[in-house]
């Protein structure tokens, strides 16, 4: 068998597999650093990669064809376990995030994160593009539902990433440019009310600190400049795998779990950021390449989707944690601890490789 | 929807649009990451000056300062637990050489016992890359000075001066006073962290454990500033931790060891309480442990030696002990047979059984050849069994039950102390709830001379007697003299029963007189003529109301390891005995119970005798409470069943 026939047998993408598994595994050493040496979380960590990498492999076999003709169903029990948790659901870290489900515990807000851009991408595929007003009242109000109900929790960083895969694919689907800038000045409009009246007072003084992390050193500034000393002091060449003083001696929070970028770029310094950023838009350009190269406008959406979303999970939290966006606790996708997301995560990869795998096939 | 359907999909012409905005986002990526490389370049390369300096040359560290963990005292003031500074030895995770090589060098200077080694080892597979670890406890003075003289050997150890909790008097109190234990990593799921911070125990047994969140305090803070080696430069801001507070018992320590060494090799207990507050005088369990033993975990050997014992020492008989009153309880019946119509002058005959009507079967009294004619003042000095049998048998288990649980019999008693069990007075419900058969009326005739199910631990018998003493006024029994103030802070399980600032919490609605009645004839079983426990007025120059009591043993240990003469030891029925005094003006009320001891009258009655003289001779007793020494006794004395 050469490499092509096994590709077309077992759906893979080798490239992005390759890809995915080095920053895997990259983060299973960077956690090992992270927990001060703590083989249970290491042990479970890649416990929860190896199953995120069958779930992603498992998905992979499914044609676009078939997910299309699911979204709906998925999308319409997402919604409904986001309503439930917010009536019954497990309060953790002063939000409703989880359903407990008595042998296990589920976060349906990551279950929309692969539902929504399913959901739009369906529907705007129903009718010719570019997008008409007609139907971007319906998109948009398939993103405000789930957005509004993860918002409830509250959980901000999701609602944002959630909202975001959305909104992309209705700009890959052609929305005006007018359509944008109207949208962004209203945007500019009700920031500031969304400010004083919605947000929880954790979450203002996030953004407060955001602006003047040093107003408040031990209080709600102490994660950005614990975060920020650890990856200043990291320099060029970082300080060794393991070495992190700022890491090591407690000084960061978090550190296995959104703060994981600091640990290592205190570690790795700035070259280690080079090479992972560049893993990372290597996965990010592979997935755009084969968005391009898919017949089917549907599948295009879907893979055109789900690429950019995984680099603004990126972008956001290594943003956040380098002190230039606002503490909203977003893992770093594929090193983070923290099971569900990276699970999620992989199966997105799935649905990536199946409409690679299955790229000749023509949405109707 | 027709409208829409008209409108013609042009596949290649959406591929165009769709691909157009897929590399405006390309771009869009490019630029965020553009972003991203020019703020890690200013962080990292720029700045990293500033940043590397903040992080290695000065940071400030947030420590925390445990509290002082309030001390334990005794109702004279003396230290029942405190905190003593002992040094232990702390190391350091070293790369250069491995724990168990140190270890091993180690132990040339200082040395180990396996269990020691074993603990050690646990705490560093337990911390942290850069945190210390306990590898020793408890130094000698002369480990600690042949230490000093071999620092230089070991970098990556040092001795720590930390404060300990101590307890003076060793195995005197375990029961009662508790213990405190090193916060385990199971722990650690259980507690409030912010309570703990810097805190190495918690208490884990007896008034440690159920005063634990006034006895803890609160943690500080200290902000320090440090350089890249952990060493202190200066303290920048300081939060003092606040010290727990302060305990004082009502309990004696000198009396209690006067009832420990009354009750001598026996197992059993002595519980006394001053009828006045309710306080608890004495609180002993026989045998005794040391718990200091436990502050800092005992190894395998020594618990599984405890474990295994057959006397138990571990139990808490005062508390967890549960044995059939027998008939100590008869007072408490004649009260009962009083409020429903007996009087003095009520006689029943004792031939030295009982039997129902038209039932064969024999409930004998102890006194095989029968007491005669007998009222209830006599029926209780003697003991005779007949009386109260036929008492019972009149009244019937409803009335008996009602009664008693009004007394507060099967209750819990209310002591500040966790999980107090309840003891267990029968009713007809009861027994068909749990076992699911019909009440026989056997079982009431028996439960007359407190046999058959009822069950009480010694503090509930104590609280029976406290209750006599008082005419009828329940309080609640207490161990700590300002538990008051620190009510809202209590970690009991439960604060049922009656509280001690409710003034009168009535026992039953029997009047003074008839109180003052029952009173005599239990003054008559110590000071009588023919009263059972007639042998312990002997020289005394105060008056005691007692009761003395036998009852049958209910549970057998089991297994092979037991030699047959211990087991038949174990077979042998419970020795027991309430009372207080001075009969007038009660100032100790009191229960003993000694497991297997046999006839209440010969062992656990003189054991009372003992702490009541040692109450005495301590506290003093006023003129109007002396009696003329009573003369020598006729030997012709009885032992009741």
């Amino acid at each position: 068998m050469n490499i092509a026939e096994r590709e077309k047998f077992f759906h893979i993408d080798w490239g992005l597999f390759l890809l995915i598994l080095t920053a895997c595994v990259s983060g299973v050493f960077i956690v090992y650093s992270a927990s001060g040496g703590n083989m249970e979380v290491v042990f479970k960590h890649s416990l929860r990669i190896g199953f995120g990498l069958v779930a992603m492999l498992v998905v992979a076999q499914f044609s676009p064809v078939f997910l299309k003709r699911h979204a709906t169903k998925l999308y319409l029990l997402a919604v409904l376990l986001l309503f439930t948790v917010l009536v019954i659901g497990v309060v953790g870290k002063g939000a409703q995030r989880w359903l407990d489900l008595g042998f296990m515990r589920i976060q349906p807000s990551e279950l929309m994160k692969l539902a929504m851009p399913l959901m739009v991408a369906w529907w705007l595929n129903k009718y010719p593009l570019p997008v008409r007003y007609s139907q971007l009242f319906v998109s948009l109000l398939i993103v405000v539902i789930p957005t509004a109900l993860i918002i409830l929790q509250p959980d901000l960083g999701t609602a944002l990433l959630i909202s975001s895969s959305g909104l992309i694919v209705i700009f890959l689907a052609g929305i005006s440019w007018r359509l944008i800038l109207t949208a962004l000045g209203v945007f500019a409009a009700v920031v500031p009310i969304f400010y004083y009246f919605v947000l929880h007072d954790y979450q203002r003084s996030r953004i407060l600190t955001l602006f003047n992390p040093w107003q408040d050193p031990l209080g709600a500034g102490y994660h950005t400049i614990q975060s920020m000393i650890a990856i200043g002091s990291g320099g060029i060449g970082g300080k060794g795998w393991v070495g992190g003083t700022q890491s090591q001696l407690d000084f960061l929070p978090e550190r296995h779990t959104d703060f994981i970028f600091s640990v290592f770029a205190e570690e790795f310094g700035f070259i280690g950021f080079l090479i992972l950023m560049t893993i990372y838009l290597a996965i990010v350009f592979r997935g755009i390449y084969i968005a391009l190269h898919t017949r089917s406008v549907f599948a295009r959406l879907l893979s055109g989707s789900i690429t950019l979303t995984f680099f603004f999970y990126v972008f956001v939290n290594i943003g956040m944690v380098a002190g230039i966006l606002p503490v909203v606790g977003v893992p770093l996708p594929l090193v983070s601890y923290g099971g569900t997301s990276m699970v999620t995560l992989l199966i997105g990869f799935g649905m990536l490789m199946a409409v690679k795998s299955h790229r000749d096939i023509a949405a109707h | 929807m027709m409208f829409f359907k008209s409108q013609i999909k042009d596949n290649k012409e959406e591929s165009i649009i769709v691909t157009r905005r897929l590399f405006i986002l390309s771009g869009f990526v490019a630029f965020l990451t553009a972003i991203l490389v020019a703020r890690l370049r200013h962080l990292q390369v720029s700045s990293f000056k500033k940043f590397s300096a903040l992080s290695e040359d000065n940071r400030v560290s947030l420590n925390a300062v445990p509290p002082d963990r309030g001390e334990i005292r005794d109702r004279k003031g003396r230290l029942l637990a405190e905190n003593t500074a002992v040094y232990v030895l702390q190391a350091l995770h070293s790369k250069a050489e491995s724990l168990d090589s140190t270890l091993n060098r180690l132990s040339k200077v200082i040395s180990f016992t396996p269990w020691e080694l074993k603990k050690a080892r646990q705490a560093a597979s337990e911390s942290a890359r850069f945190e210390k670890f306990i590898i020793k406890f408890n130094l000698t003075e002369k480990e600690t000075a042949v230490f000093a003289v071999n620092q230089h050997l070991f970098p990556n150890i040092s001795l720590q001066g930390v404060l300990q909790r101590d307890y003076p008097y060793a195995d005197e109190l375990a029961h009662v006073v508790g213990y405190v234990g090193r916060i385990s990593k199971k722990d650690q799921s259980k507690i409030d962290k912010n309570k703990y911070l810097g805190v190495d125990y918690i208490g884990r047994l007896g008034i440690e454990a159920s005063y634990e969140d006034v006895l803890l305090g609160k943690p500080g803070f200290e902000q320090i500033e440090q350089n890249a080696h952990g060493r202190t430069i200066r303290v920048l801001n300081k939060n003092q931790a606040v010290a727990g507070q302060d305990i004082k018992l009502y309990l004696d320590v000198e009396l209690q060891k006067a009832a420990r060494e009354a009750l001598g090799e026996h197992r059993g207990s002595v519980v006394a309480i001053d009828p006045k507050t309710g306080g608890v005088l004495t609180f002993a369990s026989t045998p005794i442990y040391d718990p200091n033993k436990f502050v800092n975990g005992i190894d395998h050997e020594s618990y599984s030696v405890l474990r295994d014992n057959i006397n138990k020492p571990l139990l808490n008989r005062c508390m967890y002990g549960r044995y059939a009153p027998g008939s100590t309880i008869k007072g408490v019946f004649a009260l009962a047979g009083i409020q429903h119509g007996f009087n003095k002058n009520n006689q029943v005959y004792c031939p030295g059984w009982y039997s129902l009507r038209g039932r064969k079967h024999r409930y004998r009294c102890w006194k095989h050849n029968g007491h005669g004619s007998m009222n209830y003042v006599d029926a209780i000095a003697e003991s005779c069994d007949v009386y109260f049998y036929h008492l019972a048998q009149t009244l019937g288990i409803d009335k008996i039950s009602k009664f008693m649980t009004q007394f507060g019999i099967g209750k819990k008693t209310g002591i500040d102390l966790q999980f107090e069990p309840a003891g267990l007075m029968p009713s007809k419900s009861w027994k068909q709830r749990v076992h699911k058969t019909a009440w026989y009326p056997g079982e009431t005739v028996i439960t007359g001379i407190g046999q058959g199910y009822m069950l009480m631990t010694p503090i509930q018998l104590a609280t029976v007697a406290t209750t006599l003493a008082n005419r009828g006024k329940i309080i609640k029994p207490i161990l700590v003299q300002n538990a008051q103030e620190h009510k809202d802070k209590l970690n009991l399980t439960s604060l049922g029963g009656s509280s001690n600032n409710e003034p009168d919490v009535k026992a039953s609605s029997n009047s003074k007189q008839e109180y003052e009645n029952v009173i005599e004839a239990m003054r008559q079983v110590v000071h009588g003529k023919k009263g059972t426990a007639r042998r312990i007025a002997q020289g005394i120059d105060y008056e005691i109301a007692g009761k003395t009591g036998t009852a049958q043993v209910v549970g057998i240990p089991q297994g092979e390891k037991y030699d047959a003469e211990k087991l038949e030891e174990f077979k042998r029925d419970h020795s027991l005995f309430i009372g207080f005094a001075p009969v007038k003006n009660p100032r100790i009320a009191l229960a003993v119970v000694v497991e297997n001891g046999g006839s209440g009258s010969k062992v656990a009655a003189p054991i009372a005798r003992k702490v009541f003289d040692k109450y005495f001779e301590e506290y003093g007793i006023s003129d109007a409470d002396k009696v003329k020494k009573a003369s020598i006794q006729s030997e012709d004395c009885c032992s009741e069943v």
